[in-house]
């Protein structure tokens, strides 16, 4: 080994490690793009056996599903499909789900919430909203699975502004983003937009006992394109807060034409007085759902003006202060509701539009706190401080929130306390339960549109970054990045001691009427058309693994999983059927085929199970029909 | 010899004092508690099953850990190697061991109103052979499910007797078996009757 070579060739290496220091373009801060250090590793870093503290919910977007993720790792565990098939757990091909999902193949998951019980997470629920078909869903924590769909929703289109829960769990509360002519179905030229169309906050009510949910009332709107919204909590509870960024009432080119209004109507909702008026009767039906016209029943809807073309609002854990990010400005507004309440009280208002008044926007603002380009939404750590989104900007702001001294209110510069880089066009964050009375205060997940250039070349198909971010301290520190598939809107962080899931479907509680547990009950039975098959799986077999049949019979197969340990999944995929579905441990499904080829169609378990999961199959024996010809 | 005798007899019919009597009441609880309470234990460790499944045998019943589900875990993982399924029916000792016990519960209540050395030595030499009958008994048991296997079985492997008392590897398992609170309970029976008779080894007829 040549000591002497080696001493200069590092001398030049720290030289032009030096140079390129030096050589940052304008704007390009050094240290921000990379983990800070080996301390951000050890932060996240859970070693392999250990489990993470909290979950992380993210929003599927438009692939329809609801991905789980740990939190300090940012580990995919795995995915919860909602409103989409997802062959991998069999979702989509059996009776039960195929009627959840209804005649759609696809759904826009936007923004997950909570149940809550006293203001904070019970770990009971997570609602999930479809912006494309207006539906909202709710996943059982218990077994993370989705148990129910409803919807769409009547008397809207365009369910975005969801799902945002109360502080028991007595509403999951939507808005429309969409406005079409009422009822629907019916025709009108969107010249005439702005008299034919109507837009709608809705309650959709959730069974304290189950978590059923079933529409509880509607509020009809002017056709505003509502956006994001909150739920009140301490002075505000009962309340609910949606921003809007089409007051102008535009149809055409809204890039354009709803930018025009230096501020947009904000909806100031009194769901407890919605409720009241249903109570009372003070509603009309229509499309079967009890439907209050606002300027008809005064005390439910106010306006509030927020300027600009705003997109997230968010109360904070006290819910005195309202934090609206106008896109289009670099403020967040924050609003004080016990000056919303007096503005109500005093009819402090700014004249009404279409019968609703108009808060004065002068009497409700608290300030307007200067943190960058295109703030959108704000989440909170409990200790006082605000954190927003900036898109434009690329960053994560931190804000003081209010009460603020006099010195602060001459220049709101000195509330805002960090700024962190982010990558790239950061639409929501997440810090953990920022929508109860108690956040956790201690991580931040920056869901970032753009991720490119920040991994491994996939291609012209890029997936998202998110970004997890320590806000412990006073400087908040980029931890972690991970990469999802597209596209996280909103996310969820709950502690993961507060879910109590389970890992088998017990036998005693199986009461599914079709479920058999022992060889003795199995068997295939015909009547006239259809047959009908009671299947078990158990490793490593299917109990029968022979059915027979006919072309144009009607096959039903009822599979009961019959194990009763953790992981041991069965799956049962029929070769040229266009069928698999997967049998957790206790659980019992139903398969229905309309056969229409003669054939032997081999079937398997797809659910790898056990040492001779090869050997566990069977077949599907297929007769042509009777009258034709064995083999033409 | 002559001697020997007449001192035999006559320690035979030493009669037992309070404090024998008493020991002799505790030794029937004892006897009690190990009707109801697990005799043994078997655990199986396996790299899946880090947890355990685990196996609890009492005089009149088989119980699997996880409310019963181990033991459908067992047979299930058993099925592989052909051995023959677990199931209570098949123990015909769990009808009369527990029948046994309660026949030596009123043997001991016996000799505690009748208050005889003779008693004693009678409920030990029983007492004994009952036991040494059972072990030998479970042994068999153990050796034949671990060697009667099907032929047909999808995994073929060489006989083996699941170990009584300590550990084993089988496989991927690691076997524990050991007695638990109602076999001690049968060990204490034994001590108890041997400290009755030590108590009142010098009572005078």
């Amino acid at each position: 080994m040549n000591t002497h070579k080696r001493i200069p060739s590092f001398a030049i290496g720290a030289l032009a490690l030096a140079v390129l220091a030096g050589c940052n373009p304008p704007g390009q801060k050094a240290s921000s793009s990379k983990g800070s250090s080996d301390n951000a590793a050890s932060r996240t870093f859970v070693p392999p056996g250990e489990k993470d503290k909290y979950y992380l919910f993210y929003s599927g977007g438009h692939s329809g599903q609801v991905y789980v993720a740990g939190i300090p790792s940012m580990r995919h565990i795995s995915t919860i499909p909602v409103f989409a098939p997802y062959p991998a757990t069999g979702y989509g091909f059996d009776e039960e789900t195929k009627e959840m999902l209804g005649e759609y193949t696809w759904g826009d998951v936007h923004h997950p919430g909570l149940s809550k019980t006293g203001g904070v997470y019970d770990g009971k629920y997570l609602f999930v909203n479809d912006a494309a078909n207006n539906r909202v869903a709710r996943i059982d924590l218990r077994d993370f699975k989705t148990r129910q769909i409803i919807g769409p929703i009547p008397n809207s289109s365009g369910n975005h502004g969801s799902s945002f829960v109360t502080d028991n769990t007595e509403y999951v509360l939507v808005a429309t983003r969409f406005s079409v002519p009422l009822p629907k179905g019916r025709y009108a030229d969107p010249k005439d937009y702005a008299k034919e169309f109507n837009g709608m906050v809705s309650g959709i009510k959730v069974d304290p006992k189950d978590g059923t949910m079933s529409i509880g009332w509607q509020i009809l709107t002017p056709p505003f394109d509502w956006d994001l919204g909150s739920t009140g909590k301490g002075p505000s509870e009962g309340w609910a807060f949606w921003t809007s960024y089409n007051t102008e009432m535009a149809h055409e080119t809204l890039e354009a034409t709803a930018t025009q209004a230096e501020r947009d109507l904000g909806a100031v909702v009194n769901w407890r007085a919605a409720e009241q008026a249903v109570k009372d009767g003070r509603v009309e039906m229509i499309g079967g759902v009890p439907m209050i016209d606002p300027a008809k029943t005064p005390g439910i809807l106010y306006f509030l003006p927020i300027p600009k073309s705003p997109h997230g609002i968010d109360t904070d854990p006290s819910g005195r202060w309202i934090a609206a990010g106008g896109k289009l400005q670099p403020v967040v507004s924050v609003f004080d509701f016990h000056k919303i309440k007096a503005a109500i009280d005093n009819k402090d208002f700014d004249g009404d539009f279409r019968g609703v008044p108009i808060i004065r926007y002068e009497s409700a603002l608290e300030g307007s706190v200067p943190v960058g380009l295109g703030p959108l939404h704000t989440q909170f750590d409990g200790r006082g401080n605000g954190y927003t989104s900036l898109f434009i900007e690329s960053v994560v702001a931190k804000w003081k929130l209010p009460p603020w001294s006099d010195e602060e209110k001459a220049d709101l510069n000195k509330v805002v306390l960090d700024k962190i880089d982010v990558h790239y066009n950061i639409g929501h964050l997440v810090t953990g339960a920022s929508d109860t009375t108690k956040p956790y205060g201690d991580y931040l997940v920056a869901m970032n549109k753009l991720s490119k250039g920040r991994h491994l070349s996939v291609g012209p198909s890029q997936p998202e970054s998110s970004q997890l971010i320590d806000i412990t301290g006073e400087k908040m520190t980029m931890l972690y990045e991970a990469f999802t598939e597209p596209e996280p809107h909103f996310a969820q962080i709950i502690r993961a001691d507060t879910v109590n899931a389970i890992e088998v479907y017990p036998r005693d509680e199986s009461k599914h009427p079709h479920a058999v547990w022992d060889a003795k009950e199995t068997g295939v039975v015909r009547e006239g058309n259809r047959v009908e098959a009671k299947v078990i799986a158990i490793r490593s077999r299917f109990i029968p693994d022979r059915i027979d049949a006919q072309v144009g019979d009607e096959l039903v197969i009822h599979v009961t999983n019959i194990e009763q340990t953790t992981d041991m999944i069965h799956g049962l995929g029929i070769a040229e059927q266009n069928v698999n579905v997967v049998i957790d441990p206790g659980e019992t499904k139903t398969i229905r085929l309309k056969l229409t080829k003669p054939g032997v169609f081999p079937f398997y378990c797809t659910n790898f199970c056990s040492a001779l999961h090869q050997e566990m199959q069977g077949y599907l024996a297929v007769k042509p029909a009777e009258g034709l010809a064995a083999n033409p | 010899m002559h001697e020997f005798l007449r001192r035999e007899i006559f320690f035979l019919r030493r009669p037992l004092n309070i404090w024998s009597r008493l020991l002799l009441l505790l030794a029937a609880g004892a006897l009690v508690a190990a009707i109801f309470l697990p005799l043994w234990k078997i655990h199986l460790v396996a790299p899946q099953y880090a947890e355990g499944l685990s196996l609890d045998i009492y005089s009149h019943k088989l119980v699997g850990g996880n409310n019963g589900q181990d033991l459908h875990e067992i047979n299930g993982l058993n099925h592989y190697i052909g051995m023959k399924t677990l199931s209570e029916a098949d123990f015909v000792e769990m009808k009369w061991i527990p029948f046994a016990l309660g026949v030596f519960i009123l043997l001991t209540l016996r000799a505690v109103v009748f208050g005889r050395m003779a008693n004693i030595i009678d409920l030990g030499v029983l007492f004994l052979y009952f036991t040494a009958f059972s072990l030998g008994n479970f042994y068999y048991r153990l050796y034949s499910y671990g060697h009667h296997l099907d032929p047909r079985a999808p995994m073929t492997i060489e006989p083996f007797t699941p170990v009584m008392i300590g550990s084993q590897k089988i496989a991927n398992f690691i076997q524990t078996s050991l007695p638990q609170i109602g076999g001690y309970m049968l060990g204490i029976y034994i001590v108890l009757l041997f400290a009755a008779l030590w108590l009142s080894r010098k009572e005078m007829p």
